[in-house]
């Protein structure tokens, strides 16, 4: 075929344009984020010195010490779980075709808090510890951490499975996603009715998402799974692209379609694993910020990839950074401020959307 | 010979839903796939790109058997749109951008850019250009999955129903571009219809699938009233108009088929 009489087509290279300054935006609006976040708490740090504590010359040792060791771990944990989650979330709903998918609509979290708590029932995992705001200690966090991890890779495995028996239907997948997440509430509630009170409140305390619970070390898990899976998405975007498309044109343009299905599934419940493991059940990033961001910057996963990832980064941070400061001294987990705001914002996305 | 199918065979678990299917297709030429309802007119096209890998026998393509081919190869050189469109919030240039996928490494090149600009101008498209798919008709978001197809720079195309859902207008303007596409740019185009004076109108050969085989494979001249009572069990009569071979289904009047369907559920007038 012979295309020469083509020129480059000046409004759509503006058009494009448009769309990375929305994604330098929210960039922008991360980073003021996190100098915010750092600075604000039960002492507030003024800006100046929390860039002066960043880059190493700290006049004072005390905000060095609040800044380095429980500020910013947070916050980035914050932003990480953030953006996991939201790039997660983006491509369950591109390989699932529907935009219901998401970390927590596929049973995944529910699997994990059953984990924990049979960490916490079998193990003998939860202490009652009085210290400060926290109640109930997880004596052995990784114990629990790894029970919550094994048993949302197996309801990601059972997803997969299924799926592979009955061929990857995108309804078979969010079908068996539910009944898993039921299968495995059922099973916490089991637990939690053969649990004695120190137990009991240990299972429900760990189903609070917090970002307070990652330290440094944890931090550098997730962020690594993270920033690997999503690296994987933006190679495949225009795999994802195309499968939106639908499946046989998917295939029309040389895309092997139950494959880029199968591993984005398998991807985007690994980081899901994690980030829930570590800080604990956080709902509705993963479901809102995609569809924020596919508002603003539409379907097209060149540009969606990175700006939920960012989105969902300064969503979290924000509502974490809310959390911490709403009712001082006591401080909220994030999860029921995410909650909070998610499942008003999903509907009125959902009204809007149907509307049209 | 741009295409050529050889022996093709093509089960759906133990059914078997074509068989020794054999045709070629000329450069420059479309051909029309037709037939009743189910008889595989649509699996037969998904076997032309390998979207269902053929029990047996072989489609080439440039005398190379697209079996053996990886999908972004066979993508290089077989472009389809399918019957059935999904849109979303994507821009008909993105849309159409897509098509290059096939071509794209890792980043999309200025040349990737001015071919689709290329495409959008002879589809006409350039006003809608930044609109969003869900935001558009029928009639342009197939035009826009043409224009996909077309940026694949393929050689052949497989159209499945391209006209089933659209205005008289769209039929004719979209038919009428594909067989000029076809023919300026020496490719071909493989077309499944349901219109028989519409492929009349814009095929240059017309196969006939009856029970998973083919019945007839022929020129225009070829398609006479008896073939198409062989194939549809209908009794028609073609008629000229206006220079142009017209399809007129005999069958039972009016009068008749009320009185038999009065007579058979015993009502009384």
């Amino acid at each position: 075929m012979h295309f020469d009489d083509g020129v480059l087509p000046a409004d759509y290279l503006r058009h494009v344009t448009r769309k990375k300054a929305i994604i330098a935006g929210t960039g922008t609006l991360a980073i003021a984020a996190l100098l915010l976040a750092v600075s604000s708490g039960a002492v507030s740090i003024p800006l100046t010195d929390v860039w002066r504590a960043l880059t190493g010359t700290a006049a004072s040792k005390r905000w060095d010490a609040i800044i380095w060791s429980i500020r910013l771990p947070q916050a980035l944990a914050a932003i990480v779980a953030g953006a996991g989650l939201s790039v997660a979330g983006v491509v369950m709903q591109s390989v699932l075709r529907n935009p219901l998918g998401s970390p927590f609509t596929l049973g995944i979290s529910h699997a994990a808090a059953f984990g924990a708590a049979l960490s916490v029932m079998v193990l003998g995992t939860g202490v009652m510890h009085s210290r400060g705001a926290d109640a109930v200690v997880i004596n052995n966090p990784y114990a629990t951490t790894m029970a919550a991890f094994a048993a949302s890779l197996l309801a990601t495995a059972a997803i997969i499975a299924i799926s592979r028996i009955r061929r990857t239907s995108p309804e078979i997948m969010i079908l068996a996603g539910v009944a898993l997440g039921a299968l495995f509430t059922a099973g916490t509630m089991f637990l939690q009715y053969f649990a004695d009170d120190v137990q009991l409140a240990a299972m429900v305390f760990w189903t609070f998402g917090d970002t307070a619970r990652a330290s440094w070390s944890e931090l550098a898990i997730m962020g690594a799974v993270t920033v690997t899976g999503t690296a994987f998405f933006f190679f495949n975007r225009w795999n994802y692209n195309a499968v939106d498309a639908g499946d046989e044109t998917a295939s029309s343009l040389g895309v092997r379609v139950e494959r880029v299905r199968m591993l984005g599934m398998l991807i985007s419940s690994l980081i899901t694993a994690v980030i829930v493991s570590f800080l604990g059940i956080i709902g509705f990033v993963g479901l809102v910020c995609p569809h924020m961001m596919r508002r603003m910057v539409g379907d097209d996963h060149r540009f969606l990839l990175p700006a939920s990832m960012l989105c969902g980064g300064v969503l979290l941070l924000v509502s974490d950074t809310a959390a911490r400061l709403m009712l001082a001294p006591h401080v909220l987990p994030v999860s029921v401020l995410t909650a909070f705001l998610g499942a008003p914002a999903f509907l009125y996305l959902i009204i809007r959307g149907y509307r049209k | 010979m741009i295409l050529s199918v050889d022996g093709l065979e093509f089960h759906y678990k133990s059914l078997s839903v074509l068989k020794g299917v054999n045709f070629g297709v000329e450069e420059g030429e479309v051909l029309a796939i037709m037939g009743p309802n189910g008889v595989g007119k649509t699996t037969l096209l998904k076997c032309m790109n390998a979207i269902h890998r053929p029990s047996g026998g072989c489609v080439m393509v440039d005398a190379a058997d697209i079996c053996r081919m990886k999908p972004e190869a066979i993508a290089r050189r077989v472009g389809y749109v399918a019957q059935k469109q999904e849109t979303g919030r994507m821009t008909a240039f993105d849309a159409i951008l897509m098509g290059r996928k096939p071509h794209i490494r890792w980043r999309i090149s200025e040349h990737d850019l001015r071919i689709v600009d290329s495409a959008v101008k002879r589809l006409r498209l350039e006003e809608l250009s930044l609109r969003h798919l869900d935001e558009m008709s029928g009639g342009e978001v197939q035009k826009v999955c043409i224009a996909r197809a077309l940026v694949q720079e393929p050689r052949v195309l497989l159209l499945d129903e391209p006209t089933s859902s659209l205005d008289l207008r769209n039929q004719v303007e979209i038919l009428s571009l594909v067989r000029a596409v076809v023919r300026s740019h020496k490719v071909a185009a493989v077309v499944t219809m349901h219109d028989l004076n519409q492929a009349l109108r814009f095929a240059d050969k017309f196969l006939f699938l009856k029970g998973g085989c083919i019945h007839a494979a022929t020129h225009r001249s070829g398609v006479t009233a008896e073939v198409i009572e062989e194939v549809y069990n209908v009794p028609v009569h073609i008629e000229h108009v206006a220079g142009r071979p017209v399809v007129v289904p005999l069958g039972a009047t009016e009068t008749e088929s009320l009185e038999k369907y009065r007579h058979e559920h015993h009502l009384t007038q």
